[in-house]
């Protein structure tokens, strides 16, 4: 098993050239989440509504929850919190596949680089750190709704 | 370099050390001070005891009960003997920080006594005012419980800083632990920065204001003599696994003369002398801590760990660690890049060596160094303040132990430079 399927080419470029990273001017909610184990820190803000989701975040941490953070703004800015939720579930899902599991490109876009990351347990939940965030900012703002998963 | 132990010789004694990981690769172990690894003559102990003498201690009259509780009070007996401590002084808890809640937990209770008209020792009462003092240094196992204790007895909590080389900071020591102090709880070698704290001087400091002293030695007891009667303090606790000893074992030192004085923390059976249905009465320390069936078989293996750090010989084990330090700390500091977080030279520090590199995070680092075998702690190794203090989210920590040798640290030290290849960060 070698390291570098944990760390794809494409991770290692959003990690060094974050996209779409910054906080939002007048967000309707944020949420600051922490990896308490490795001080791992993201920092989702949110505004729009249920049809047009804007993001923005801040974050600092290693270059899986970075990489990931920087994934996550490009696949769900201006998208429909139904649509945000369904890429969710499949970015989650990916990650408790131990590696096993095929990715959806088309709906997953840059975040079927971090198959790898799922064979990588320690690492899961820097990869899961932004999407935590995101759900949590987006209910606190009123977008989405708690859910069972 | 070293020739203070055969180390060898040691590696043979241990299984774990010939195993492979990630691709094959031989494992290099390079986080002992996290946990230990154990020698087949512990796990052997421990089985031997299964096999032969198992049985809950301190109740029954038969023949197994008797042995088990005869191995159980052997082993208490060595591990005292390993820190020059009396056998009745020694209370087996499940860790150290069972330990140093076992202590917060006496003022505590001590505090709810005296408020619903009791008597306890006054020296574990407290009240708005009073303080309690540990370093900017500590292991939330001996910062978190001490919180607690403040918020559930409105006493106030204190610090001594660091300084940038990651030693304590004691200039302003006199205003720090004063009349108000009831607790002075510190770390006598730091997980974290590596750093042996002057504990004779502050454990003096704490009695000459009529505080009590607590030194956690999880990290100085397994690497170096320690007698308890030195550190000149009151408590004094660590764990057994981060020994070569098993997980769920710690011990807690205590002079008897404040054990015998102290409340029980966790109640029930075995730690009794008489009970009613209105009301009970405790047996005397150590007893008095030890509630329900303890860990027998881990006590027993704890006991063969001391005797094989004995026969090693603790001065050795320490010179060792010494003469590795030394050399891990000038490799480290021979590559452009990286950072010592604590004192980066050898003189009263342990073997625990925290370090950054500049444009990779610590996680990282961490794991290229995995994928070369070398297994290190990354994150805030529970010392979130320090890395506040030194301003770095995490660190990447190597510590050794007596089965490292130069070999492993040059393993990791070029695993180290393979990071920066890999994340682009070479000068």
């Amino acid at each position: 098993m070698s390291v570098d399927s944990l760390y794809q080419e494409i991770i290692l470029d959003h990690y060094k050239h974050p996209r779409g990273k910054g906080p939002l001017e007048s967000p309707l909610a944020q949420s600051h989440q922490v990896n308490p184990t490795c001080g791992d820190e993201v920092t989702v803000d949110v505004s729009g509504n249920a049809h047009s989701v804007h993001i923005g975040y801040e974050g600092q941490g290693c270059s899986i929850s970075q990489a990931s953070a920087s994934v996550m703004s490009e696949m769900v800015n201006g998208a429909s919190i139904d649509t945000i939720t369904e890429k969710r579930r499949a970015f989650v899902e990916l990650m408790h596949a131990k590696g096993q599991g095929v990715p959806d490109e088309e709906m997953l876009e840059d975040g079927v680089a971090f198959a790898g990351v799922a064979k990588y347990p320690a690492r899961v939940k820097c990869a899961l750190l932004p999407w935590v965030a995101l759900q949590d900012a987006a209910i606190k703002a009123g977008i989405a709704h708690e859910e069972n998963s | 370099m070293t020739h203070s132990l055969d180390v060898a010789r040691i590696r043979k004694d241990f299984p774990i050390l010939s195993r492979t990981v990630r691709d094959g690769r031989p494992l290099v172990y390079l986080d002992s001070a996290a946990t230990s690894q154990k020698p087949e003559c512990v796990l052997d102990a421990e089985r031997h005891f299964y096999e032969t003498s198992n049985a809950a201690v301190h109740r029954g009259a038969h023949q197994l009960a008797e042995e088990a509780t005869e191995a159980y009070e052997s082993a208490r007996e060595a591990i005292a003997g390993f820190v020059g401590a009396n056998a009745a002084d020694i209370i087996f808890t499940k860790n150290a920080t069972e330990g140093i809640n076992l202590v917060s937990y006496a003022f505590s209770n001590a505090t709810s006594e005296a408020a619903w008209g009791g008597s306890p020792d006054p020296r574990f009462v407290l009240k708005p005012g009073d303080s309690i003092v540990v370093t900017e240094m500590e292991h939330h196992a001996n910062l978190v419980p001490w919180q607690q204790l403040c918020a559930r007895t409105g006493a106030t909590l204190r610090w001594i800083p660091l300084t940038d080389d990651g030693r304590l900071d004691l200039s302003d020591l006199g205003s720090i632990i004063d009349y108000s102090t009831k607790m002075v709880s510190i770390v006598h070698q730091s997980n974290i920065l590596g750093t042996i704290t002057p504990v004779r001087e502050i454990m003096d400091a704490a009695h000459q204001v009529g505080a009590l002293g607590l030194v956690d030695a999880c990290q100085s007891v397994p690497h170096m003599p320690v007698n308890v009667h030195e550190l000149g303090a009151d408590f004094i606790t660590w764990s057994g696994h981060k020994m070569l000893g098993p997980t769920g074992i710690g011990l807690l030192w205590g002079r008897s003369e404040i054990l015998a004085a102290m409340p029980p923390f966790i109640s029930g059976g075995s730690m009794i002398e008489t009970v009613t249905m209105e009301a009970s009465t405790f047996a005397a320390p150590p007893m008095r801590f030890e509630a329900g069936v303890p860990m027998v078989a881990q006590a027993v293996g704890l006991g063969r760990a001391v005797r094989y750090l004995e026969d090693l010989g603790m001065d050795q084990v320490f010179a060792h660690e010494v003469d590795l330090t030394d050399y891990t700390l000038k490799k480290l500091q021979g590559i452009d890049g990286v950072r010592i977080i604590g004192p980066a030279d050898n003189v009263d520090r342990g073997s625990a060596i925290s370090f950054v590199v500049d444009g990779i995070h610590p996680h990282d680092v961490g794991q290229i160094m995995d994928s070369w075998g070398v297994a290190v702690r990354v994150g805030h190794h529970c010392a979130w303040p320090v890395c506040r203090r030194f301003a770095v989210p995490a660190t990447t920590r190597i510590s050794t132990y007596l089965y490292n040798d130069t070999a492993d640290i040059d393993v990791a030290m070029a695993s180290i430079v393979a990071a920066q290849e890999y994340f682009g960060t070479k000068g």
